[in-house]
């Protein structure tokens, strides 16, 4: 092969892989993207229906509750505006407690039950996951807009 | 007073760094002979007063310094001696310190094993560290100082977190920071041939066995890490594709693309700049790892808002540090020249591809890792990438580089013909996919996700028997043992290396595609079957630790009938802290693992249980072992041992390491390694 040819076939291999990496990248970003909504915006239907997304907030204090086999269990995720109930099949975390902050991964069911596939662990007692934070923060203020 | 010693060690530490950083390299540029001399003691000197720095910090942990913030919040008196040493570097002021520590050590190895290099040279690799050093410590003087006091002091420390209160704990973070830091000497080496514009090959060979040794020690790193999260976390995974793994990993894969772009600059004395640039990586990755972690950024990007000191100053140093070295890698590039040449089908044509790979999967990694941080602090609604992602883009990239990695070790270098290959090869290739093909059905259920990563594995395990053989029909007369024995080092390490990834697959594959899992109600005397076990709970009771009190399970396992143990899982509660931990047990076997951990307490002394059943798990760290000790045994080869004094014998082995390398193979730089 001609030194011309080597270089240009190192191009154009080159080249295709680096495009087949970004179609690859692209493609499982767009699918595999988890977006995050508050309670208040599931309320208000703004979460997407039949798709994984995550909620965050706190545990309403009293509501956890242990269905007869032991292992799945119900609470309801609130951001003090709105309430979401989660049904959840499994250990929960070690952290996981009435009145402190919690992110679940899952989705709605028509009945507009949050079935959780996943509810997410996080390794320090005061530390509150930053979406949960937040989902509680912009209902306070939209509390404080609204009396106004 | 002890800390106040450790803070003015600090200081005196850093005067020095910013000589280190300076002098040498003016003197180098300027051909003052002193100021060159100047490298060597200071490089020793702050090293000196970094470890008496470390071992105030360490003091004032294990003493209970309370009036020191940094031991108020990560210590506390009833914690064992070993977790108060080793909470030393638990936090993120202390770790920082480790950091520079290490960074001294390599400083002064470097200074020590480089008596056969160019003083101006060692000078430059020197002041390059220096600079680096004077950043870490001017970042911890002015935002993080561990040894800051607390008035008026408290009376107990808040307590190290119990998931870190672990032996894993005590080894992963140096293991891991070993290697992040060691990756600054191959980075030191880049800059100072880019400096001197001596970019010929002889910078590659003296920095690739410090950049062999940083990469061992981050696989070791990184292994402790996975096992740590696999026993301690209690949920039984290895690898979460989490951030703060990603960040470990980054480092590691770009790593992995320098060992080899090295070997070929080395050898054949192309890919030069490539190689550069690949250093430069590497080390600005194992940066914004360490900073990515410790700075609290990924639990959440508001972190920099409470103290932006931080962030200003760790951007503004990854902008310099990154910014500069690209400047000069830009300015200087054009004159590197482009070393050996080499055919479509060639050995380096096989490296650059696998190297390509590697680092572009090392950057959509750092594309699922960095965006949604990104989006966050941008304000640009909140979102998270998770394992699907990370998984969906990783195997399909890594698959041609792991049969890539057969074909490379057979193939010539400069030019190979692939009919030659394909001849030789055809053996491996029915073997691998007949064994690929059949031994799932073994395993009990064939599933082509099984299939096919046994299908990688074995191909790599075949084409090193493959290379072995040739090899050894190559290599004159003598029995096997004769002919074996006269193999280099070099040669055997790196299959053991390739052979370690080949376990690794096996190990992913096999956890991946049979392992089972159940979160159960079990009442005492309840039982549980998974793969051929009977799991029996008998009843949880409560036991004391030092600093804990906790409910012990006792959970009996029975296979065919027989009882073979009793595990024990606990759920602990810490003292200090209040925090409730699941502490699973585990029964480590060849070829599966039984993993037990409590869930919640239930009415009448009965438990949800977990109960896992993970096949050949294992492997992984196994295989991760096998890699690094291919890393151990590259850099005990002889061209390193015997650098002085044996030219001749060396040129003998050379010639032979070479392998397929056609004699006229000498670099420019003249003669071979060494």
């Amino acid at each position: 092969m001609k030194p011309r040819h080597r270089k240009l076939a190192i191009i154009v291999s080159g080249v295709s892989a680096l495009g087949i990496a970004a179609a690859l990248v692209l493609n499982a970003f767009e699918s595999n993207m988890v977006f995050f909504f508050s309670p208040t915006q599931v309320a208000a239907n703004e979460a997407p229906k039949g798709k994984s997304f995550r909620i965050g907030g706190l545990v309403e204090e009293g509501s956890i509750k242990r269905q007869s086999d032991g292992v799945t269990v119900n609470f309801v995720v609130t951001d003090t505006a709105k309430f979401i109930p989660v049904v959840y099949t499994g250990i929960l975390p070690d952290l996981f407690k009435e009145g402190k902050g919690v992110v679940a991964q899952g989705k709605l069911s028509p009945e507009g039950v949050f079935r959780a596939d996943e509810v997410l662990a996080k390794h320090d007692e005061n530390y509150m996951p930053p979406e949960a934070a937040g989902a509680i923060e912009q209902a306070k203020m939209q509390k404080t807009v609204m009396s106004k | 007073m002890i800390p106040e010693l450790g803070n003015f060690s600090l200081i005196l530490a850093l005067l020095l760094a910013l000589t280190q950083g300076t002098l040498p390299i003016i003197g180098a540029a300027r051909g003052n002979l002193s100021w060159i001399a100047l490298a060597r003691p200071v490089v020793q000197g702050q090293f000196v007063f970094l470890a008496i720095a470390f071992g105030c910090l360490a003091y004032s942990f294990v003493n209970n310094d309370f009036s020191v913030i940094n031991v108020a919040r990560n210590s506390n008196s009833e914690l064992p001696t070993h977790y108060r040493f080793a909470a030393s570097w638990g936090s993120h002021e202390g770790s920082l310190l480790l950091w520079v520590l290490m960074l001294a050590g390599w400083s002064v190895a470097v200074s020590v094993f480089s008596r056969h290099l160019p003083d101006e040279m060692v000078a430059r690799v020197l002041g390059v560290m220096g600079m680096v050093s004077v950043g870490f410590i001017m970042f911890m003087l002015i935002t993080s100082n561990p040894f800051d006091r607390l008035l008026p002091a408290a009376f107990e420390g808040s307590d190290l977190n119990p998931l870190l209160q672990d032996f894993g704990m005590v080894i992963h973070p140096p293991m891991l920071y070993m290697g992040y830091v060691g990756f600054s000497v191959a980075f030191a080496f880049a800059i100072a041939a880019l400096i001197s514009g001596q970019m010929d090959a002889a910078w590659a060979r003296w920095s690739r066995p410090w950049t062999t040794v940083a990469w061992v020690f981050l696989t070791i790193g990184i292994m402790l890490g996975s096992w740590w999260a696999y026993y301690e976390l209690g949920w039984g995974g290895w690898w979460f594709w989490d951030p703060v793994e990603n960040a470990s990993f980054l480092p590691w894969m770009v790593g992995t693309a320098l060992v080899h772009s090295l070997a070929v600059t080395e050898k054949r004395g192309s890919f030069k700049s490539w190689t550069l640039l690949l250093a430069i990586s590497a080390f600005s990755l194992s940066l914004l790892g360490t900073f990515l972690v410790r700075s609290g950024v990924l639990t959440s990007v508001h972190a920099f808002a409470t103290d932006p000191s931080r962030g200003i100053f760790i951007l503004g140093f990854l902008v310099i540090v990154i910014g500069s070295s690209l400047l000069l890698f830009a300015w200087r590039a054009p004159k590197i020249g482009l070393g050996g040449k080499f055919d479509l089908v060639s050995r380096e044509s096989m490296l650059l591809a696998n190297n390509l790979l590697l680092v572009v999967a090392a950057g959509s990694v750092l594309l699922g890792t960095l965006y949604p941080l990104l989006m966050d602090s941008l304000d640009l609604g909140k979102i998270s990438v998770g394992p699907p992602y990370f998984e969906a883009v990783f195997v399909p990239l890594m698959t041609p580089a792991i049969f890539l990695m057969g074909l490379g070790p057979l193939s010539r270098w400069k030019q190979a013909s692939l009919p030659e290959l394909a001849m030789r090869l055809r053996w491996a290739f029915g073997v691998s996919m007949a064994t690929a093909l059949l031994m799932p059905l073994v395993m009990g259920e064939w599933k082509p996700m099984v299939s096919f990563g046994l299908l990688l594995a074995f191909w790599v395990i075949a084409t090193i028997f493959v290379s072995i053989r040739h090899r050894l029909q190559n290599s004159g007369q003598g029995s096997v043992f004769t002919r074996l024995a006269r193999q280099s080092r070099s040669y055997y390490s790196m299959h053991l290396a390739h052979f370690g990834i080949a376990i690794f697959i096996i190990g992913v594959t096999l956890v991946n595609g049979y392992e089972t899992e159940k979160d159960v109600r079990m009442e005492i005397g309840s039982t549980v079957e998974m793969g051929g076990y009977t799991f029996r709970f008998t009843g949880a009771s409560p036991v004391t630790g030092p600093n804990y009190s906790a409910m012990r399970g006792d959970i009996e396992v029975l296979h065919n009938g027989e009882k073979i143990r009793v595990m024990q899982p606990e759920k602990r509660t810490y003292n200090a802290s209040g925090m409730t931990m699941t502490e699973p047990a585990i029964d480590t076997g060849f070829i599966r693992d039984l993993y037990v951990a409590l869930g919640e307490p239930l009415e009448d002394g009965a438990w949800v249980v977990r109960v896992y059943h993970k096949p050949f798990v294992d492997w992984i760290w196994f295989g991760c072992l096998l890699m690094a000790f291919g890393g151990m045994l590259a850099v005990s080869d002889r061209r390193y041992r015997l650098k002085i004094n044996t030219k001749p014998i060396e040129a003998a082995t050379e010639e032979k390491d070479g392998g397929r390398a056609p004699s006229g193979n000498r670099l420019a730089t003249g003669g071979k390694k060494g």
